[in-house]
């Protein structure tokens, strides 16, 4: 037996196996270069990645279990103040003209007529203060207020058992979630944060609220409403962030 | 005369090589999401040794290869605990046989005869390292499921203490994996031995 104590062998490393092992460290070397530029551009990798984000979507929509609550906090933790996002920066928001605004309603809906906003300040209100979580990783605590959006969707004949409800928005924003979600009773379709009339940039003059979901998954500013069997996609999904992103 | 013996069974060196590529495609795609929001303001990861290129393509990578990681360290835990490999390779361990190996080992005095039996210091470093995925996998479950999962998240003090504890179980990961290749690097002739799985031993 050869001495092989550390010390020993340190200034004296065979040859033989230096050779070997650097030959094979580069190649894992050249593999962690391949993953970061080229892989990333590839067209099959990249068709790897979406299919894999397809497999999650459904293993995500298996693990929903629609009863379970999302926890709730006393107001006491609320952020303040409760950071703005959005794929514009807070300068950019817009600002919905009260007088004007409509909510429009399309695809599979019984009773289309548009909805004034008092119509909607008339519907019964519940509240919720909720983990607003952020795709980024950062996360925060608002309290919301607003019609529950299972109450809605039956109220204007929605068909229950249609797969998405799709979303456009007054800042070009566009998004998407399953019916289940959808029909959650933490689901609200919201007019106020923090007790107050919505400002512009928390989504004037509504918010979809979903703390079942990440925080791009809660559209603002909403003119429009439409249930249909096709996954109408969404703005940051599109690009290729995750289409169910629940939490 | 030497003879050739075995070291490592083949579902360990094949689960081990998975496994490296698992852990690197998610540590490289994970240090991405978290430059998208950092922990610790002052403390970002060079964008150079990440992987995704932005955040989206990042959280691809990541829930991509999650699935390759808690599969295969399934596949791996469930034969080392069945087939008594943790076992033989990893037990008996104690805190004082770790502490004279370790100590050893930073005095550069640590014998290496036999490469088919791990010292104190090897299998303090393994259990640990072995610990610290599952750590990562339950506490990365609880990120990933806050609502659906939060019992588990409660655990750990719910969504913004899995963060940490994700990051920190990260940390400890990476360093055990750094001074595992600094180690291969000083006795190279362990590295065939993943592969082959063989060991020329010299009598």
């Amino acid at each position: 037996m050869k001495n092989s104590r550390l010390s020993d062998r340190f200034p004296k490393i065979q040859s033989m196996e230096r050779r070997i092992f650097l030959k094979q460290s580069l190649s894992v070397g050249a593999l962690s270069l391949l993953a970061g530029c080229e892989l990333t551009s590839d067209e099959h990798v990249q068709q790897v990645l979406e299919g894999m984000s397809s497999w999650n979507d459904r293993v995500q929509a298996w693990l929903f279990d629609p009863k379970k609550l999302a926890p709730e906090y006393p107001e006491s933790m609320i952020t303040r103040p409760f950071p703005f996002n959005g794929y514009y920066p807070e300068s950019q928001v817009r600002v919905i003209d009260e007088t004007d605004y409509k909510l429009e309603l399309g695809g599979l809906i019984k009773e289309k007529k548009p909805w004034r906003l008092p119509e909607l300040y008339a519907l019964p209100q519940v509240s919720q203060v909720t983990r607003h979580i952020c795709v980024e990783g950062w996360s925060a605590i608002g309290k919301w207020s607003g019609v529950r959006f299972s109450e809605f969707l039956q109220r204007v004949g929605a068909d229950l058992t249609a797969k998405y409800v799709g979303f456009n928005c007054g800042d070009e924003y566009y998004a998407s979630i399953d019916m289940a979600t959808a029909l959650h009773p933490q689901t609200l379709l919201t007019f106020r944060f923090a007790d107050q009339i919505l400002p512009p940039k928390y989504g004037f003059p509504m918010k979809l609220r979903i703390p079942t979901k990440l925080g791009f998954k809660n559209p603002k500013h909403i003119t429009e409403m439409f249930v249909v069997n096709d996954n109408p996609g969404g703005y940051w999904e599109d690009k290729g962030y995750n289409w169910f992103s629940g939490s | 005369m030497s003879q050739t013996i075995r070291v490592h069974p083949a579902l360990v060196r094949i689960t081990h090589w998975i496994n490296a590529l698992a852990v690197l495609m998610m540590v490289a795609s994970g240090w991405r999401i978290y430059n998208a929001s950092p922990l610790f303001e002052s403390f970002t990861f060079p964008e150079a040794l990440t992987l995704g290129g932005w955040l989206a393509g990042a959280l691809q990578w990541h829930f991509a290869a999650m699935w390759l990681l808690a599969v295969n360290g399934l596949v791996y835990v469930v034969y080392g605990l069945f087939s008594g490999h943790f076992r033989r390779k990893l037990l008996p361990i104690s805190p004082r046989a770790v502490l004279h190996d370790v100590s050893q080992a930073l005095r550069g005095e640590l014998a290496h005869e036999d490469l088919a039996v791990y010292n104190a210091a090897q299998r303090a470093a393994y259990l640990v390292l072995i610990l610290s995925l599952i750590l990562l996998v339950i506490s990365g479950l609880a990120i990933w499921k806050p609502v659906q999962l939060q019992e588990l998240a409660a655990l750990m003090g719910g969504y913004e203490g899995a963060r940490f504890l994700h990051f920190f179980a990260m940390s400890l990961m990476v360093l055990i994996v750094v001074v595992h290749v600094v180690m291969v690097a000083l006795v190279p002739r362990t590295f065939p031995t993943m592969i082959t799985g063989r060991l020329r031993r010299s009598p």
